[in-house]
């Protein structure tokens, strides 16, 4: 999967351009999920802007953002981190044979009082 | 006052108090609620990438229904919110997409519809003087940390349900319901949202920061618009956590 994603492609699937990145880190300051991600929004913005694609597409990162736009709200820039990573999300599981996680997985984790909410915000987050 | 009602999946199961105590105070304060017939679960989670149309397609419809009737769109669930007014702001501001539904679903929409959130409706039509004046039974000072988490106010620019760096919103309410809001640093921070099965520690970690900090700063009990913050927080935290609208319906002695 390595390289064949384009920059220009997240750019125009995301609408978000990371050249106006001043690498400030304060999305990365302030992601609840930075301690589980491999490259953290900051570097994530800096390694898309690099053309440096291949990684990300393969890493769990994309997975472990939460979409709670804390890093959007955040950027002095207006650059949108949680766009970039959802972007390249949508790409990897598009690419990839199979699901990220498979539906039945995502009911049997379910304990009886989840809400369906994070059911259904799960099943669009990790399958196609 | 009338509104176009949109509930949502949760609330027609796990949530139901949220939905039974926000439709009792509605009827106390002299708000219709009209359930929109044709709803249809509004995914959970907005997706932000421009060429992802179908998945957006129940929050349009739903949408265009209330269109037709001529009435604002109401929610009570932090998700249903942010989908539905997120993708009512994309058939506004991108003509791409808003050609994309049309080839879609047949019909147009023309772009005059307010979603509505219950907490900018108690703020906004009903006023918190109304509501103090149909409390029957004070909250007595209950000190009460108001958890937002992220999809009520987030992203800001777009949502413009509060600030999100101060909101006031709840913390008003609790005030008009004779209630003591107590202030925390994680209230408008994500619980972890959807990640149950992917990572074993994010919600965990997440929530039990998020109910820590609260109790830090003196809270006896949280209260959120959110089914899924109150299911996380209540899981990983040692907090009550209540829906607003059980606490006004509390309060209101319904
Ligand atoms: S949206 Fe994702 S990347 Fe941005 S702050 Fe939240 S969890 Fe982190
Ligand atoms: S907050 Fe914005 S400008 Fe700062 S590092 Fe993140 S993306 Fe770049």
């Amino acid at each position: 999967m390595k390289n064949i994603v384009s920059r220009e492609e997240i750019i125009e699937m995301s609408g978000t351009d990371p050249a106006k990145c001043m690498k400030c880190g304060k999305c990365s300051a302030s992601c609840p999920a930075y301690d589980e991600m491999e490259y953290p929004p900051h570097r994530f913005v800096y390694m898309i802007d690099q053309g440096n694609i291949g990684p990300l597409l393969e890493c769990v990162g994309i997975y472990r953002c939460l979409s709670c736009y804390a890093c959007v709200d955040r950027c002095p820039r207006g650059v949108e981190p949680a766009k970039l990573i959802e972007a390249v999300r949508v790409i990897a599981e598009r690419k990839k044979e199979g699901n990220r996680i498979k539906a039945g997985e995502l009911f049997e984790k379910a304990d009886a009082d989840m809400p369906s909410q994070a059911f259904s915000a799960a099943f669009r987050k990790y399958t196609k | 006052m009338e509104f176009c009602y949109f509930p949502g999946c949760t609330l027609k199961n796990k949530a139901k108090d949220l939905d039974r105590c926000a439709r009792l105070c509605a009827e106390i304060l002299g708000v219709k609620l009209t359930e929109l017939p044709e709803w249809q679960c509004c995914g959970g989670v907005y997706v932000s990438t421009s060429d992802d149309v179908a998945v957006k397609l129940a929050s349009v419809r739903a949408l265009i229904a209330a269109e037709e009737r001529g009435l604002p769109l109401l929610t009570v669930c932090s998700a249903c919110h942010n989908v539905l007014k997120r993708t009512e702001h994309d058939l506004r501001t991108n003509a791409e997409f808003a050609a994309k539904v049309k080839a879609y679903t047949g019909s147009e929409y023309k772009g005059t519809v307010k979603v509505v959130h219950y907490l900018e409706m108690l703020r906004d039509l009903i006023g918190y003087e109304k509501i103090r004046s149909a409390v029957k039974y004070p909250l007595d000072g209950m000190k009460i940390g108001c958890y937002y988490g992220c999809m009520l106010l987030r992203p800001g620019r777009v949502m413009r349900t509060d600030n999100p760096e101060d909101p006031v919103i709840m913390e008003e309410l609790i005030k008009a319901l004779g209630g003591e809001p107590v202030a925390f640093p994680e209230r408008s921070e994500c619980c972890g949202a959807y990640t149950y099965a992917e990572s074993e520690t994010l919600t965990e970690k997440r929530s039990e920061r998020v109910v820590q900090s609260a109790k830090n700063c003196g809270a006896e009990a949280l209260v959120t618009a959110c089914p899924l913050c109150k299911y996380n927080a209540g899981k990983y935290g040692d907090l009550p956590v209540l829906y607003f609208t059980e606490l006004t319906a509390k309060a209101f002695g319904v």
